[in-house]
């Protein structure tokens, strides 16, 4: 058998190549990308673009596995219709239509399944989408974790809106709608392992409103993406892989709530690195940065928008921040999962 | 963050590193952080970049994974293949590259390895697993011994007899005495470990001034705790002193934590062991007691682990020792990374290597 990839041939999946970060990048562009590839894939965007017939239209699926299935602030069902709307928002195409397929691990109590749909139910409603088609799927015990749900979902860009050009600037600002960290912490404190005792709850959330009433006030919006697996810090260095420039974030303007930063402290977990699920990160032309921010602040998932950093000339391909202290530190992508340390 | 935000504060880090500038006698001048939470903290707060360039802060043998041997590891995986056999460990060990796999790769292949965030988790999952063997791994310095201790003595109680630890455990002063003793480097002072020294107290490390004449100072772990540290040794320096300061009085008593060591005291007695990059060491480790006998994992469970491999051109031994650094090594960065790593340098959330790939590249 010939060995086209450039992995090691006893390699095994992980549960690191599952976080979102390094070792998914490169599972994705070493076998996935290098498998299917072709222009639309090319990107790797949240959703390819495909131009039918003249119109654009956004295309993007998501897995969603999670444990507990209901933790403060949502439920696998809520992450499964907010991520897939996510993605094509953050695209700036007005999401549509999803699909949803459901692998259940046999065992799982009727009214545990009721309420997953029926908050997928009031997602889809609240945010103005319909699910369309479905698959349903029974394994047996042991061979899934309770349940597993995909969404695909297909959004159109609106009158006037194009896809966004990426056409990044040294000098451009970097925007987040709010505090980072929400929904990882959330989701741990969850579980009964920890006996946490929190208010921390998930920022689980469809971003499409929010992204429909900035888009068409500035054309100088470069880029979005909704940070997820692999927090922030991952996100950003998947926005300067491969181009000739680099980001300088302020660890002072980041956004954190407190107790995020204390189970953080007390777990070893950089906040940077931690998942979010309602959260937007935008590159604006820095003459439109104070518009987008202002108008975002007047959206309820937009009041806590800062500027965190801006798109420098170099060191190129580098994410790196201006730390607290004073000092300076590249912020890598993040390897494997973030894992608790000894002391 | 109260308590925390106060030692990262822009304004006083800054005044800090406005006095180190003033005061830094015109030569070079080395300090060892020894322990790995230290080089984590410089390498994340970006200290090297406050400090005049004639000042050069040396990682020591302070991380507890790095310091493991490979035959440790091995040794852990091994009982990772064990049937009825639950594996339990601090997150740090999963990913360290053993002779020929890691414990993290040994789950993906169905081994039962458990991450827990303290021992009494691990007692607590042997109470509830009666037919399986549920071993803790033991790696720690003085500052995680005693909880494990804890546990031991507690699994004793209850008559929890599924419960045992494998004991890898390391005591620091021993290494420093021994990389004083090697001669290999210069060293003008000692960032001493606050963790360790919150159990142990502060009067361990008097040998370093008085047999060594070398300053040392017990130190926090924020920006501000680090640069108030190389002050106090600055100071020393300047006026020909060499004593054991301690920064870390907020957490840190003269005396350390007397209950911790008489739990230490009973449980565990010290024995030679090995440490990776500086070999064996005369009472640097801790056995546990005939009396709690029945909870030493390799007493109760003999194992044979494969014979141990390593690359030769890791010098993750090297850098334990502060005689090298990660950008000397030829796999740095090239064949060695956090994907990929060869030592557990690169891996541990305390390596030296991590800390350079992680920040400081």
């Amino acid at each position: 058998m010939q060995h086209t990839i450039n992995m090691k041939d006893n390699e095994i999946i992980t549960l690191s190549h599952g976080s979102g970060g390094k070792l998914t990048n490169n599972l994705i562009k070493k076998l996935f990308l290098k498998k299917f590839n072709n222009p639309k894939l090319q990107p790797l965007e949240d959703a390819a673009i495909l131009n039918i017939s003249g119109s654009y239209l956004a295309f993007t699926t998501d897995t969603f596995t999670v444990d507990p299935l209901f933790f403060p602030g949502g439920d696998i069902g809520k992450l499964a219709i907010c991520g897939t709307i996510n993605d094509l928002a953050v695209m700036g195409a007005k999401p549509l239509y999803l699909s949803c397929g459901m692998v259940i691990e046999e065992g799982l109590k009727l009214d545990t399944l009721k309420k997953i749909v029926d908050s997928m139910r009031k997602m889809a409603e609240a945010t103005g989408i319909e699910i369309v088609t479905g698959d349903t799927k029974v394994v047996e015990k042991g061979k899934g974790d309770k349940i597993f749900i995909n969404t695909s979902g297909i959004g159109i860009f609106g009158e006037g809106i194009k896809p966004l050009e990426n056409n990044f600037q040294p000098g451009d600002k970097i925007i987040i709608n709010g505090t980072i960290g929400d929904h990882g912490i959330a989701v741990l404190s969850a579980r009964q392992e920890f006996g946490f005792e929190t208010d921390i709850v998930s920022d689980s959330a469809p971003l499409n409103g929010l992204v429909s009433e900035i888009l068409p006030i500035a054309p100088g919006i470069r880029f979005m993406r909704d940070p997820t697996r692999g927090g922030l810090a991952t996100t950003l260095n998947e926005i300067v892989e491969g181009k000739d420039f680099g980001i300088l974030i302020d660890e002072e303007k980041i956004p954190i709530r407190e107790s995020v930063k204390g189970i953080c402290e007390i777990l070893g977990f950089d906040p940077l690195y931690v998942a979010n699920e309602g959260k937007v990160v935008l590159i604006v032309d820095q003459k439109d940065a104070n518009r987008v921010l202002e108008k975002m602040r007047t959206h309820p998932l937009g009041k806590e928008s800062r500027i965190i950093g801006k798109v420098v000339s170099e060191p190129i391909e580098r994410v790196c921040l201006k730390t607290r202290a004073g000092g300076t530190r590249i912020v890598d992508m993040m390897v494997g999962e973030q894992l608790p340390r000894i002391c | 963050m109260k308590y925390i935000d106060e030692y990262r504060d822009k304004e006083i880090c800054k005044k800090f590193s406005d006095k180190i500038h003033k005061i830094s006698p015109n030569r070079d001048i080395t300090f060892m952080e020894v322990c790995g939470t230290h080089t984590m903290s410089i390498a994340r707060s970006g200290i090297k970049k406050l400090l005049p360039k004639n000042i050069r802060l040396l990682s020591g043998p302070g991380c507890p994974v790095c310091v493991t041997p490979n035959s440790g590891i091995d040794k852990a995986i091994a009982y990772a293949k064990m049937e009825n056999t639950i594996i339990t460990t601090f997150g740090d060990m999963m990913r360290v590259p053993g002779s020929s796999s890691s414990l993290a790769r040994e789950k993906s292949l169905g081994g039962d390895v458990k991450i827990v965030y303290s021992a009494s988790d691990a007692l607590s999952i042997a109470q509830e697993n009666p037919a399986e063997n549920v071993i803790f791994l033991g790696v720690g310095f003085e500052t995680t011994s005693p909880t494990i201790a804890a546990s031991i003595k507690d699994a004793a109680l209850k008559k929890i007899d599924n419960y045992s630890v494998l004991p890898m455990f390391k005591l620091i002063p021993p290494a420093i005495r021994a990389i004083l003793n090697s001669g290999e480097l210069t060293i003008n002072g000692f960032l001493l470990p606050g963790h360790v020294s919150s159990i142990t107290g502060t009067g361990i490390y008097r040998f370093i001034s008085n047999e060594y004449g070398v300053s040392g100072s017990v130190t926090g772990f924020e920006p501000l705790d680090i640069l108030q540290s190389i002050l106090i040794l600055l100071r020393q320096i300047n006026d020909g002193k060499s004593e054991i300061a301690n920064q870390y009085k907020r957490a840190v008593k003269q005396e350390g934590n007397q209950s911790a060591l008489s739990l230490l005291k009973e449980v565990f007695e010290t024995e030679d062991t090995e440490w990776r990059g500086i070999g064996f060491i005369k009472e640097s480790g801790l056995k546990i007691r005939e009396r709690y006998g029945s909870f030493d994992a390799e007493r109760k469970i003999p194992v044979e682990a494969e014979l141990t491999k390593e690359n030769p051109e890791c010098i993750c031994g090297d850098i334990l020792r502060g005689v090298k650094i990660p950008s000397d090594c030829k796999l740095f960065d090239k064949v060695c990374n956090p994907e990929n790593p060869i030592g557990p340098c690169m891996v541990s959330s305390e390596g030296t290597c991590a800390a350079y790939y992680k920040y400081e590249r």
